[in-house]
């Protein structure tokens, strides 16, 4: 929605951002902008000690908060993790635990 | 679903004279998110529908047209349960009036037909990009027979070209429709639509007019459509086909001397402010009929009719009916009998014809 004009025969500007017509969002992969980690009440916390990298909790994650990189799991991405706690509950080494997040 | 309309139309699938792709679905929520659907990925869409069907696509209703998809649709007006009825009433789509989509309303089968082509043009002008409900009566028009002139599909295309998106579902080109609206940006795009209702009256008009160069018919400017008014002291305002019994009843008194006319309503959304009061400057008194009620206030028409003119310096005093609920006759003497109490009462009244 951002960085080029409203030259379309409906759409208006705001704020130097074009809002297309029916919210259409014309630049892929743009949620990215929108991060949502700060809706997490509750924080995954990984313990690599316990964890045997079976990829589960990255499978789950319905954020892709998770990433993976050559069959190796990440540290969780805190932008985009909102705390739901699938992660724990799937795991089954008991590698993530939910601690109250801090503010 | 209503139900002539897709029966026919699946005759010409079937028998090889439209090319389109028929979608048979469970219900009319269904039937509507189909049609959003499929005009996300760019083609021309269209349903029909009537009463509880209507009621049931509500929710989707709104999602198409904040979607700004011109999805067209015929709508065979019909009442609303309970208890239940099956006859003919306005309550469906004016239940419907603030879903975001254009009401065109008609009085014959004829008009029905040349407004749903014009439909299309009005839906998808790139100002406008708002879906369009063609509303026709129920088992008035949408169950009886009468001679319609069907026009060439040269002539049609020629009126009606290839429907071109501003955007569609290409995975090529891939687009997010549908996305969540914060409250930073929510407001901004309701007030698209809203300005896109103010263009529609302008394509409306412009539709209906290369209609009558292109093919012959028109009905008055689009918005509302004239009979003997130019110098009418009294005027019926209505919906539909109780515009014909109206004609009649204004005939006869014509020939008595009376100065009565009509002004019907075609285009309730848009509603066409200043084409009504530019109509009815000459009047004195108006009665407006409604075939719906908007529960704890008043007829819809005669609300919005009264609020077109709270601030205007001169006004004619405008008379309310609610009349034919749920199939209920209007007869030639209920609105002869309304044009008597709007010429002799000076003081604006309701009467629901009981």
């Amino acid at each position: 929605m951002s960085g080029k004009k409203a030259s379309r025969a409906a759409a208006t500007e705001k704020k130097g951002k074009v809002l297309e017509i029916g919210a259409v969002v014309t630049n892929p992969g743009s949620s990215f902008e929108n991060k949502t980690g700060g809706w997490r009440a509750m924080r995954p916390v990984w313990n690599k000690e316990k964890c045997t990298q079976c990829m589960i909790c990255w499978m789950f994650c319905p954020d892709m908060a998770i990433p993976q990189k050559d069959g190796k799991r990440g540290e969780t991405n805190f932008d985009f993790c909102k705390g739901c706690g699938i992660c724990k509950s799937e795991c089954v080494f008991g590698a993530i635990t939910m601690e109250k997040e801090k503010k | 679903m209503e139900t002539h309309i897709p029966e026919r139309i699946s005759e010409f699938v079937n028998n090889g004279e439209f090319d389109c792709e028929m979608i048979y679905v469970e219900s009319e929520h269904s039937a509507i998110s189909a049609a959003l659907g499929a005009s996300a990925t760019g083609v021309r869409s269209y349903t029909a529908t009537a009463s509880q069907g209507l009621a049931l696509m509500h929710e989707i209703l709104h999602v198409v047209s904040g979607m700004r998809l011109p999805v067209v649709m015929n709508v065979a007006n019909r009442a609303l349960s309970a208890p239940i009825n099956i006859w003919n009433d306005h309550q469906d789509s004016m239940s419907a009036r603030d879903t975001g989509w254009i009401q065109l309303y008609v009085e014959s089968a004829q008009e029905a037909l040349d407004t749903t082509i014009m439909a299309f043009r009005i839906a998808e002008d790139h100002k406008v990009m708002l879906p369009v409900m063609v509303c026709l009566d129920g088992f008035t028009l949408s169950h009886v027979y009468e001679p319609v002139d069907i026009p060439d599909q040269k002539s049609v295309d020629h009126f009606l070209p290839r429907f071109a998106p501003i955007f569609k579902l290409d995975t090529k080109k891939p687009v997010t429709m549908g996305p969540i609206g914060y409250p930073d940006s929510f407001m901004d795009f309701k007030k698209q639509q809203q300005d896109a209702f103010a263009e529609a009256l302008q394509a409306i008009k412009k539709a209906n007019a290369e209609f009558r160069s292109e093919l012959g018919r028109s009905y008055g400017d689009g918005l509302v459509e004239p009979y003997l008014l130019e110098d009418a002291k009294y005027v019926f305002v209505g919906l539909g086909t109780i515009c014909g019994t109206a004609r009649v009843v204004i005939d006869r008194m014509r020939n008595e001397g009376k100065k009565v006319g009509m002004m019907k309503l075609k285009s309730f959304r848009p509603f066409p402010e200043d084409a009504i009061i530019a109509a009815l400057k000459k009047a004195d008194a108006v009665a407006v009929f409604d075939k719906a009620v908007s529960f704890g206030q008043k007829g819809p028409v005669f609300s919005e009719m009264e609020s077109a003119f709270c601030n205007q310096a001169r006004k004619p005093v405008i008379h309310s009916f609610i009349a034919g609920l749920g199939g209920r006759d209007i007869t030639l003497g209920h609105i002869e009998d309304a044009f008597k109490k709007i010429i002799k009462e000076r003081q604006p009244s309701v009467e629901w014809l009981l």
